[in-house]
Parts: C-alpha cells; sequence; structure tokens
C-alpha cells in the first residue's frame, strides 16, 4: 500500500516521465523509419536488398512483445563457394531497430537460425541475409502486437 | 553465477547437421525501461554469443537490447569430427560465461 507521502514524492518523477514521453511523441515515426533505413543502408553498405531466398517466421499476432519467438531461414546450399554469411534481424517499431545479428558460415551446415525478441509495437519485422557473393536478400512479415514490449511497467 | 545451458547431440554422423540450443539466464534490461521515480534503468545486457568448434569459429551472434530476456539462440554446424564445442557469451558490466559439450562423431 503506497502512503499519502510516499505517493507525493512519487509524482515529480512520474511527471518527468510523462514529459519524455510528450516530447518523444511528435515525428517518432518519422525518426524510427530514418533509424531502420541507416540501420539497412549500414549491414548493406548502400547496396540493393532484393526480396526473396530467406523465410522469416514470426506468429503474425503476438500477445506479449516481450518474448517473440522468431526463426529465419535461408535457401542456400552452404558450400565455401555459395553460402550465408550473415543474417540480421531488425523491427519497425522499437526504439532500436537491431534485434540480432548472426554469422555464418559453410560450417554450419544449413542457414537457420532461431531466437526469441521483444517487439514493442504493431508494425514489421525485418531478416537481411547476405550471401557469400556479396548480395542482399529480405523477407519482411508484419506483425500484430497486443502487450508491447518495453513499455509494461516503465512509463505507466 | 552466470547460468547458461546448451543442447548438443553426444554423438553425431560424420557429415551429418546437428542442432545446437543455447539458452542464457540473464535479465537483457534494455536501457530504455524506467523506476517509478522516474530514472532510466542503465542498459545491461548479452552483446556476443561465440560457437567455437575444436577452435575453429562456427558461428558468432551479436545481441541488442531487443533480444528477449534469458535469449535462447538456436543455430546449425556440421558435424566434422569429434571434439568440443566451446561457447562464449559476453556483454555489458563485465559479464562472461563460458559453456563446453562434448560430441563423438562416428
Amino acid at each position: 500500500m503506497t502512503s499519502r507521502r510516499q505517493f507525493l514524492a512519487l509524482v515529480p518523477g512520474a511527471l518527468v516521465a510523462g514529459g519524455a514521453a510528450a516530447q518523444l511523441d511528435p515525428n517518432i515515426q518519422a525518426l524510427r523509419a530514418a533509424a531502420l533505413e541507416a540501420a539497412i543502408r549500414k549491414i548493406t553498405g548502400g547496396k540493393p536488398v532484393r526480396a526473396g531466398k530467406v523465410k522469416l517466421q514470426v506468429p503474425p499476432l503476438v500477445d506479449n512483445g516481450n518474448t517473440v519467438p522468431l526463426s529465419v531461414s535461408v535457401d542456400s546450399p552452404m558450400t565455401a563457394a555459395d553460402h550465408v554469411a550473415a543474417i540480421h534481424v531488425l523491427t519497425e517499431k522499437n526504439p532500436q531497430p537491431y534485434v540480432v545479428s548472426a554469422y555464418l558460415g559453410p560450417r554450419a551446415g544449413r542457414a537457420s537460425i532461431a531466437t526469441r525478441a521483444r517487439i514493442a509495437d504493431t508494425g514489421r519485422v525485418i531478416a537481411i541475409a547476405q550471401l557469400s557473393d556479396g548480395s542482399f536478400w529480405s523477407d519482411t512479415v508484419p506483425v500484430v502486437v497486443t502487450l508491447s514490449a518495453c513499455l509494461e511497467d516503465g512509463l505507466i | 553465477m552466470a547460468r547458461v545451458v546448451v543442447n548438443v547431440p553426444p554423438r553425431a554422423k560424420r557429415g551429418e547437421v546437428i542442432e545446437i540450443r543455447t539458452l542464457a539466464g540473464h535479465v537483457m534490461e534494455t536501457g530504455f525501461r524506467r523506476t517509478q521515480t522516474g530514472e532510466l534503468i542503465p542498459r545491461d545486457i548479452i552483446t556476443q554469443l561465440v560457437c567455437t568448434y575444436n577452435g575453429v569459429e562456427v558461428f558468432r551472434a551479436e545481441l541488442h537490447p531487443a533480444m528477449a530476456a534469458n535469449p535462447l539462440i538456436t543455430f546449425t554446424t556440421v558435424a566434422a569430427e569429434s571434439g568440443t564445442l566451446e561457447f562464449k557469451w559476453t556483454g555489458d558490466n563485465g559479464y562472461a560465461a563460458t559453456q563446453s559439450a562434448a560430441i563423438t562423431v562416428v
């Protein structure tokens, strides 16, 4: 039970947090889009990213954004001459776009990874694979999130 | 104190693709959450996992705050020869954990 005195001590902090949220709001979408674009450019070095070869599996409807199972597999023979060098997973609406970057080689045998991510809001999840010949391939999946990660007991 | 678990099949045929599952017990604090009094909770995450097979690196992952708590990472490798797989996690605030698993290739 929170006493009146404790409550009054908490109020300024809550106001500061609320203020921070209000300051973030106006063009947050543009900022996130720019951050995502910058992250993709950093991964690819400006090379074109083509759709295909990559299969990203994420549940389309996520109850709890704190733990979202996802798996990425890439259609590749995984030989020394033709293999997947890296798999990157990005999200559209998180405070930072990066989720995980995995670096594989021909010794992986199969280009498939699985992990669990936090997703802050309804939006796209993007997997980008870099092949040994320097080309980039991607898959994009729209995801609906009902309980957001990041904010559950922070700002509220 | 750092709790980590790896799941590697104990024996495999030569050339077979084996699936490896790794789990590290860690809160993966994002650095974006605030306390009740409005202060930011500093970031505290695992940033890297490296897997070596008899001393040769076969898998490396860079983790970011958007990884769920207790990061689970599943990947594959070719069973080339008998030996050990070494796993090394490193992270913020000097976090380091290692684990190894033996594999017999027939």
